[in-house]
Parts: C-alpha cells; sequence; structure tokens
C-alpha cells in the first residue's frame, strides 16, 4: 500500500512536474495554449472533494494521494505487445490501435490511412501533421468546469489517439483502441483522445481498457467526439481493469444536426470507475443513445454521470444504464436531461436500473431532469432491488439450480443493454464476458495472457 | 407414490394447513376442490418446495422417502411437477433457453448427457404440437405479454417436456376459455400413464369433465373433510360446499 499524501502536496507535485517537464515540450502553439489553459483550471478548482455535488459518490482526492509515478512521457517498454495481447473476438477484423500506458504504441505506424481516407494513430502525431483540423476541434467540447479533472488531462496529456473520417466515409471496419497499463510501477496516465466523424461519415469505435499487470494504476482520460451533420457514430467501452485500477473517463461527445451517437460503456471490472459522459445536441434532428451495463463485486466502485443537452428542438435521447451489484460493491449513477428553453419536440427517456445481491451493497442512483421548453416528452425511472423471489421460485420448480436460476435472471436483466450493441461478434464476447463474470469466472479474452481482473 | 402425512403448514404464524393427510399412488388422478383460502395453493406448493411456509408437523413422502429437506429443484429433477395457478413473466429468458437449462438440469440429475441442439429442437417441436402451443410463443421470453390461455397451455407445454411422474395442476383450467379447456385437458390426458399420477386443483367441476379423476378430496379450513369418487364433482357443482362444510364450521 502506497504512502497516503496530503492533498495540497498533490496539486502542488503537478505544479512542479509541469513546470519542469512539460512546459518546455515541443509542441504547436494551439496544443500549448490548451495545455495552460489546462493548468489555470486546475489550479483554480484543483481536484473535486466531497463538497462537490457532482462527486459526492466518489472521493476523487482519496484517490490522487496515493502515491503514483506521474507519466509524462512514453518509456521504451522491451516486450512485444502483440505476443501478449491479441484480440481474438473472432470476425470482429478491426484496425486496432495501442496505447500502452496512455501513449500511443511506438511500435505502430504513427498516423495510419485506411482506405476510405479514415486516418487513425497518434494525437501528438496528429496535432503537428494536421494542425488544421485537430486545432479545429481539440479542447473544444471538453468542458473545463470546477472538477478540475479535464483542466488536469488536458495540462498533461502527451498523447492519445486521433480518428479522424473525412466527409461520406463509411466505414465498414470498426477501429478498435486498446489501453493497455503495463508497469512495474504504480502509474498515473492521462490520455487524450480525439474522434471527428464528418458530415454522413459512419464509423464505429471500440475502446477496451485493460491492465496487464498488477501495480495501481490512477488514468484520467479525456475523450471528445465530434459529429458533424448527419454522421452516424457507434462507441463502445469494455472497461476491464483490475481491482487495484481507478479509471476516471471523461467523454464528450458533440453532435451537429441529424447525426447520431450511440454509446455503450460495459463496465466489468475495476477499482474505483467514474464516467462522465457528456452530450450536447448542437443541431435539430439528432438522436443521442448511451447505455451502460456494470456488475461490480467486492469492494469495487462504479459511478456513472451523464448529462445530455438538448440545446435545440426535434432531438432524442435515450440513456439505460443498468448494474448488478454484489458483496460490498457500491455504485452512484446520475443521469441530467437539460432541456433548453426552444428545444420543443424533444424526446428524452432515462432508466437506471439496479439489482443489489446483498444487503451491504449500495447503489445512489438521481435523475435531474431540467426542461425549459413546454412541447416536450421526457421521461426517467430508477430502481434498485433484488432478484425476482416468484421468479427465482418458477425455476427452481422446473428444476433448474438456485445457482443456474440466478444467473439465468441476471443475465437476462442485463442483456438489454448488451443488445444495443451493434457489432455483432462484439456483442456476443460481451455476452459472453458477461456470463462469466456473473458466474464469477474471470471474463478476459481467451489470448490475453494476464490475469487482469483479480 | 406420494403420500402426506399428518401435514401442519403456517405462513408468518397464522397455520394454513392443519393436518393434510392424502395419498396418491402411480396410475391415479387426484383432484381437490375446495372453496376459495382453504389452502388448496399453499399445499401444491409446499409439496413442490416453497419455503414461503413453515411445515410444523408432519410429513411429505415421496417414492418412500420424506422431501421435506429437499430443494424445489430436487423435488423437480425427482420427478415432482407443479403447474402453476398464476405462471411467472420472466423477461430476457427465452423460453427456448430456459428450457433447455430445465431438460439439462434433469438430465443431469440422472447421470445422462445434454441434449444436443438438433435433439433438443425435435423434442420442442413434438410437445409443441401435443399442447397446440404456437412456435411464436416459444420464441418469446418466458410467459412474457402472453394471455392467460397461452401461460397455461405453456406450463402444460413444459409438463410435456419434462415428462414427470407427479404433476399438481394448480387451478391450471381457471381463466381459460373452453377451447383451451379441452386443449390444456388433452395434453394432460395424453401425458397419463400407469407409472404416472396427477393431483388437480379446481374450483370447478368443468375441467374434470375433461380429466376424469379416480378420486375426489374437499379441502376445507385446512383440513379434507371429504373424499369420494368422482361423482362427487357434480354433488358439488349442484348443491355447493355448505352441505359438506356445515359441520366444521
Amino acid at each position: 500500500m502506497a504512502e497516503k499524501l496530503d492533498i495540497q502536496t498533490v496539486k502542488e507535485e503537478f505544479l512542479d512536474l509541469y513546470q519542469r517537464q512539460i512546459a518546455s515540450n515541443s509542441i504547436p502553439d494551439y496544443v500549448r495554449e490548451l495545455r495552460e489553459k489546462g493548468m489555470e483550471n486546475f489550479k483554480e478548482f484543483g481536484l473535486p472533494g466531497r463538497k462537490n455535488e457532482d462527486y459526492k459518490y466518489t472521493n476523487v482526492q482519496n484517490i490522487f494521494n496515493t502515491e503514483y509515478q506521474k507519466e509524462v512521457k512514453a518509456r521504451d517498454i522491451n516486450i512485444e505487445l502483440e505476443d501478449i495481447f491479441k484480440c481474438d473476438v473472432p470476425e470482429i477484423n478491426t484496425n486496432v490501435l495501442l496505447l500502452l500506458n496512455g501513449f500511443y504504441y511506438a511500435k505502430q505506424e504513427e498516423l495510419i490511412e485506411l482506405p476510405e481516407g479514415v486516418i487513425m494513430g497518434s494525437l501528438a502525431a496528429a496535432s503537428k501533421k494536421y494542425p488544421e483540423i485537430v486545432s479545429e476541434h481539440l479542447g473544444k467540447y471538453a468542458k473545463m468546469d470546477k472538477n478540475g479533472l479535464v483542466g488536469l488531462n488536458s495540462a498533461f496529456a502527451n498523447d492519445g489517439t486521433y480518428i479522424y473520417v473525412p466527409k461520406n466515409a463509411v466505414l465498414k471496419q470498426p477501429i478498435q483502441v486498446v489501453n493497455i497499463l503495463l508497469d512495474d510501477k504504480d502509474l498515473m496516465t492521462q490520455h487524450r483522445n480525439l474522434i471527428v466523424v464528418e458530415e454522413n461519415a459512419e464509423a464505429s469505435v471500440v475502446i477496451c481498457d485493460h491492465t496487464l499487470s498488477p501495480n495501481r494504476y490512477c488514468t484520467n482520460s479525456v475523450l471528445e467526439v465530434f459529429a458533424n451533420k448527419n454522421a452516424k457514430v457507434d462507441l463502445s467501452r469494455i472497461q476491464n481493469e483490475h481491482n487495484g485500477s481507478t479509471q476516471l473517463t471523461n467523454t464528450f461527445i458533440h453532435q451537429e444536426r441529424d447525426s447520431r451517437v450511440t454509446t455503450n460503456i460495459v463496465t466489468l471490472h475495476g477499482g474505483v470507475i467514474r464516467n462522465n459522459i457528456d452530450v450536447k445536441m448542437n443541431g435539430e434532428g439528432c438522436e443521442s443513445n448511451t447505455y451502460g451495463l456494470y456488475l461490480s463485486d467486492r469492494t469495487q466502485h462504479i459511478d456513472n454521470f451523464v448529462n445530455v443537452d438538448h440545446a435545440y428542438p426535434n432531438c432524442n435521447s435515450n440513456q439505460l444504464f443498468k448494474g448488478v451489484l454484489d458483496d460490498m460493491a457500491t455504485g452512484a449513477f446520475s443521469g441530467r436531461i437539460y432541456v433548453a428553453p426552444d428545444a420543443q419536440n424533444t424526446l428524452a427517456f432515462q432508466a437506471n436500473n439496479n439489482i443489489l445481491l446483498t444487503d451491504d451493497a449500495k447503489m445512489h442512483t438521481k435523475p435531474q431532469l431540467e426542461i425549459y421548453a413546454d412541447d416536450v416528452k421526457c421521461s426517467h425511472g430508477a430502481t434498485v432491488g433484488q432478484l425476482d423471489e416468484n421468479a427465482f421460485f418458477y425455476m427452481r420448480a422446473r428444476g433448474i439450480g438456485e445457482r443456474e436460476a440466478r444467473m439465468l435472471l441476471m443475465y437476462a436483466f442485463v442483456d438489454e443493454v448488451v443488445n444495443h450493441i451493434a457489432i455483432e461478434p462484439l456483442r456476443e464476447r460481451i455476452q459472453d464476458l458477461v456470463e462469466k463474470r456473473l458466474r464469477g469466472e474471470l471474463s478476459r479474452c481467451n489470448n490475453c495472457v494476464m490475469h487482469c481482473c483479480n | 407414490m406420494l403420500k402426506i402425512v399428518d401435514l401442519h403448514a403456517s405462513i408468518n404464524g397464522k397455520e394454513i394447513l392443519k393436518g393434510i393427510n392424502l395419498e396418491v399412488k402411480a396410475g391415479e388422478v387426484h383432484a381437490i376442490m375446495g372453496p376459495n383460502g382453504s389452502g388448496k395453493s399453499t399445499l401444491s406448493s409446499i409439496i413442490a418446495g416453497r419455503d414461503l411456509f413453515d411445515v410444523t408437523h408432519g410429513d411429505i413422502i415421496y417414492n418412500g422417502k420424506s422431501i421435506l429437506d429437499e430443494s424445489p429443484e430436487d423435488r423437480a429433477r425427482a420427478g415432482i411437477f407443479l403447474g402453476f395457478q398464476y405462471p411467472i413473466e420472466i423477461p430476457g429468458v427465452s423460453m427456448v433457453n430456459f428450457m433447455k437449462t430445465a431438460v439439462n438440469e434433469h438430465r443431469k440429475y440422472r447421470g445422462e448427457e445434454p441434449l444436443a441442439a438438433s435433439d433438443f429442437l425435435k423434442l420442442m417441436r413434438e410437445k409443441k404440437a401435443l399442447v397446440e402451443i404456437d412456435s411464436k410463443l416459444t420464441n418469446r421470453s418466458v410467459n412474457e405479454g402472453f394471455s392467460g390461455g397461452e401461460k397455461k397451455k405453456n406450463e402444460i407445454f413444459q409438463m410435456a417436456m419434462l415428462e414427470p411422474k407427479l404433476s399438481i395442476l394448480d387451478e391450471t383450467d381457471s381463466g381459460l376459455d373452453i377451447d383451451a379447456l379441452r386443449i390444456v385437458a388433452n395434453g394432460v390426458n395424453k401425458l397419463k400413464t400407469p407409472e404416472t399420477a396427477s393431483v388437480v386443483i379446481t374450483h370447478y367441476q368443468r375441467l374434470l369433465d375433461y380429466i376424469v379423476p379416480d378420486i375426489i378430496h374437499v379441502l376445507f379450513d385446512g383440513k379434507i373433510v371429504k373424499t369420494a369418487g368422482k361423482e362427487l364433482a357434480l354433488e358439488l357443482e349442484e348443491k355447493g360446499y355448505d352441505w359438506i362444510i356445515k359441520d366444521f364450521n
């Protein structure tokens, strides 16, 4: 167990690190401006504490006062990552991008061009090679507000992934971003990611978060997604890190007119996880779907914080988050729907359903509807309950054993979320992983030799 | 096959069954009738192993062994089937998956290999025909959105799939129109063999026109107050229960 640090010390350490290592990096001016803005934000607000209403259930200061090595440049790792990490989801045929400890993995081509005109690769490289596009979007959607985390990421992130899908391009194969944490010391990483999908273009992106060594990790990542007019984006994230890890993900989705963005977050494992998902529908006719599934046990903590902004009329949004909490696991869900004064004909739905398997598991769920238009249809519902005893007995009366019956019921409960995953091989794999997870088996992909789920 | 000896049971301290004695032999069909609240459904639940009730006295012997300490699933695997009065909807669990799991758990209990997918589907087809159940229903989640009649047919379908030795049908006829009643009764009759037995719980003589019982019991206030042949049903239909229970009130 690493030593606990005073939160002020942590803050000073970041400021010092920034002066010594970051400020002198050779980076384009617009990136430097973003860094400085981020640093100012972090100086002003620091890290969210208990008094921050939005972080009531996830104590970020507690996470940061562990002594992590702060990774500010990529390190050479003398192993062939391909040897230990091969995604074996059959027929998924993804274009894979690897991030190792928050840095674009150096053995890949820095920027890859796909036949459709798609560019994918390192954000650091792209910020130099394609400054017009990157500067148009980078930092434009991620809100630096009072929590300081986005500011911190903006100041420190040196790399991450960049995906650009040009106008009218339809990406047939999904792009898979694999985030790997692998080191021999406790590590903090902060990567920055940008996905730009232009007019009429379509893309799906799968993000997998893995830990491949048992050290403690803390990741504070930011992902900005820009969906231009009539673009279709399908985003799936599979969180499968070990219990000594902390993940703070900040996802900002900006949608222009008639675009559709679907997000699936499947949380299988992780010590402490906070997912911030912020969607802005910045034009009429948009559709936003945000789905989440979390399976937690032991002392795991999962907090999904969703904000959907209906800024324009005639947009639809759906939020569905479901979770099963076992042992002493704790969870929180907050779903805010904001409907602007003239955003008429808004359709907004939200549901958060939870099953607690023990008396010690805890769930906090909070819907927040702020509606300033009068012709809208909005609904929300939250449930926290146990498995249906009548269904349980019904199954047992048919000869289905207690364990199997429990399993079928839990599986049925979460399947509604998994069914929204559009990529079929991925959906099947996740169904399989979820089933293993619910059975208490290791839910890692077959070819991953590391046991990241203990 | 089944022997119930002086069975007393209560829920939350309230005694529901007050000394039931009942013996069912292989090849027999028993009917249990009685007014509402007499304990019919409680009795069937307890035989199936529902733990909402406390058995305070007496015993249930099935094939020579007490089953009071056995789990509901083990009782089911040993051949006891309860047809529910109100079948439960289980959204998200497909009928196919549900039945496949149940059939294979039964097979495992008997030391048999799980059924191959093709054999299982063949079995489903055969049994579906028996109860005239629509294929659309078996492709859905368990009982989800089924009509009352469809739910009851589905109970008989499950019974056909699991081939129990002792079937307890709890008001399987309630909520059925005459066609559905005929189909359900037909299913039960076709599944009848000299080695199996059924206990049919019903309010109405109607069902007993189709499923002809060997013995009829009248349950009242937690006790069997009258046992007679099938002609008793007609008498009950005509005169109600009052003439039997007046001595016990």
